[in-house]
């Protein structure tokens, strides 16, 4: 049988529902991290599904592109602030770090 | 792969489709490479206790074999197939055992798109070059994986600090590969290559001034991803006893060992294909047998060089170790990859 | 024949990715949750390499596996007591989360599978690598100024978060 559009949608929808369910249910903060990463990539799969099986052309790998750097950097800032929170609170977990709402 | 399938099929008539052929011969050629990487290692581990010896003023091994000792790799591959396989009680039993196989994937798979000659390349990816810097990250991986599933802190620490060393040279590696890339127009390996022909002085390392201080700077920065003197804080026996893999023992061990000789020579033969003309010879062109020979010697050399450095420079300290990278290397690639532009911009040929 | 070979190979790749998807979901133990996220890194790069982006692929290793993985994991380890081994994660709101996640995907797969997908058959470019490199500069050109900004930015931002009050700080 052959692989369709349909077939990389699907394996997109079950590593976004991954992802939502280990942003939710963790509560590590790296965890919730890995989960954030799950999300892009799904959101990746998507865009390069699309890119090859509809009319954009190449402009959803160039936009996949942008989203992986984007994920770079938002993974480095995001771990730079998790170490400081360890090392401040000596516990990275998000349901106790929340000296800013009291 | 593709071709020598087509070819195959045409010339003897085999009644077997193209698209069960190709991926026949193309899991065929990577059994040939894994023979051909072992065998490599065995004499490279060979060459490095011959060239350590004459450098220190004795001899090496001299008795296993006859004649200046050359099966000696063999009779300690044979060792170490036969010690005791240990795996430490509290280490983390999957981790630990799949380190070593992800260190050597990691260096197996850049051998896929080495060119060996004119059509000898076991595929010829269009993302060539950029696929091999791509998967020789997983040899971090691996790194880490072994130094965290040992429960050892000598191997963590041995572990984090390669992994740091690693990383932060891959910039300088990339950067300075982009400048060879950029005067060949392609990132496909056999491009390259073909880029270079025409004599030494098409060679992209005597092209023009920035490529070569481009060459320099892939050789230094790239005997940091090896983990090789003056950069192998991660092996320094005086400090990390062997860094992250104290643990292990026997075959596992000999995996590590097959993988840093073969990721030497790996990077050698990259900077011999993107630097120094790759399968041609001096004189442009090259046959499709003596090309493999031409290439092999230019790898050869650079892995003498490489030997050479380990067993005269001193070891840096790891402070050191990150000014060089990040403050020296990195700013001379990006000022190569500059020149290189502004030199083919003014000179057309480039 | 050539088209049940790349099917089995599709469906191993993507086997690849949901199941190791799934480990870095449900595993407790953190580390082979971070390992299990480098099966899902490897097996999305597979997939791009069957949807003919050659060039994305080998992006999605070097900087996901290469970089973003390696982050993590050094997160990870400098992010516990070096005694505790196990580093176990717990679970919170697991029953309410796999209802609604399961909602959602019940809810994806309605769109997938109803919508009329305009599909277009035709081939992949040959040198991804090229065309993407020249719209880089001509259609996108704004984007990826903007993109170059940020990561200067996000460089020079956690390399100064992450640095220690008096020694030289670590590589970002």
């Amino acid at each position: 049988m052959t692989i369709t559009l349909h077939h990389y949608l699907v394996v997109g929808a079950l590593l976004f529902c991954f992802g939502i369910l280990t942003v939710a249910t963790r509560r590590n903060a790296v965890s919730v991290l890995m989960g954030v990463e799950l999300i892009l990539n799904s959101a990746n799969i998507n865009l390069i599904a699309f890119s090859r099986y509809s009319d954009v052309g190449i402009s959803g790998q160039v936009l996949a592109a942008f989203v992986i750097i984007l994920a770079a950097a938002e993974a480095a800032v995001a771990l730079a602030i998790v170490l400081n929170i360890y090392r401040n609170f000596q516990i990275v977990d998000v349901d106790q770090a929340s000296t800013l709402r009291q | 792969m593709q071709a020598l399938a087509q070819y195959l099929i045409q010339t003897f008539g085999l009644p077997v489709p193209l698209s069960v052929l190709s991926p026949l011969l193309g899991f065929m050629g990577g059994v040939v490479v894994l023979t051909a990487i072992a065998v490599q290692a065995m004499y490279l581990i060979w060459l490095e206790r011959k060239v350590a010896a004459h450098m220190q003023d004795r001899l090496g091994p001299m008795l296993v074999g006859g004649w200046h000792g050359w099966a000696q790799s063999l009779a300690d591959g044979i060792k170490l197939l036969l010690k005791e396989d240990i795996v430490p009680a509290a280490a983390d039993r999957p981790l630990f055992l799949l380190a070593p196989l992800v260190v050597f994937v990691g260096s197996f798979a850049a051998f896929v798109c080495l060119p060996f000659g004119d059509r000898v390349i076991i595929s010829d990816l269009n993302v060539g070059i950029f696929y091999i810097i791509a998967v020789t990250s997983f040899v971090v991986i691996g790194i880490i994986m072994a130094g965290w599933g040992s429960n050892n802190k000598w191997a963590l620490f041995g572990a984090m600090r390669s992994a740091a060393q690693i990383v932060s040279y891959e910039i300088p590696v990339g950067l300075s590969l982009l400048a060879a890339v950029m005067a060949a127009g392609s990132l496909s390996m056999q491009e390259i290559v073909a880029a270079q022909d025409g004599g030494i002085h098409r060679w992209f390392a005597f092209r023009n001034p920035f490529l070569f201080v481009a060459f320099v700077i892939y050789f230094l920065a790239s005997l940091s991803e090896v983990n090789r003197t003056p950069f192998d804080i991660p092996e320094a026996e005086s400090e990390l006893v062997a860094g992250y893999h104290t643990e292990y023992s026997g075959m596992r061990f000999s995996f590590f060992f097959l993988a840093e000789y073969a990721n030497m020579f790996a990077v050698a033969a990259i900077a011999a294909t993107l630097f120094l003309g790759g399968w041609q010879a001096p004189w442009g062109g090259g046959a499709p047998i003596f090309g493999v020979i031409w290439v092999i010697a230019k790898a050869h050399f650079l892995v003498f060089v490489q030997m050479w450095l380990r067993w005269t420079l001193p070891r840096l300290r790891v402070d050191q170790l990150m000014y060089i990278g990040w403050k020296v290397l990195t700013p001379f690639a990006f000022a190569c990859i500059v020149g290189t532009g502004a030199w083919m911009l003014v000179f057309k040929q480039g | 024949m050539d088209g049940y070979l790349s099917a089995v190979v599709f469906y191993v790749f993507a086997a690849i990715t949901v199941l190791s998807g799934a480990m870095v979901a449900l595993s407790s133990r953190l580390i082979y949750a971070a390992f299990s996220l480098l099966l899902t890194f490897f097996g999305v790069a597979g997939l791009y390499i069957f949807l003919g982006a050659d060039f994305i692929a080998a992006t999605q290793v070097l900087i996901y596996v290469g970089g973003i993985l390696i982050l993590l994991l050094f997160g990870v380890m400098l992010t516990h007591r070096i005694y505790d081994f196990k580093i176990l994660s717990t679970r919170v709101q697991f029953v309410p989360s796999v209802i609604v996640v399961g909602c959602t995907f019940a809810l994806l797969l309605a769109v997938i599978f109803g919508t009329r997908w305009q599909m277009v058959k035709e081939a992949p470019p040959e040198y991804t690598a090229a065309t993407i490199g020249k719209l880089l500069m001509t259609t996108y050109l704004l984007p990826f100024e903007a993109v170059s900004v940020l990561l200067l930015v996000a460089l020079i931002g956690a390399a100064t978060l992450a640095r220690r009050d008096l020694t030289s700080g670590e590589e970002s």
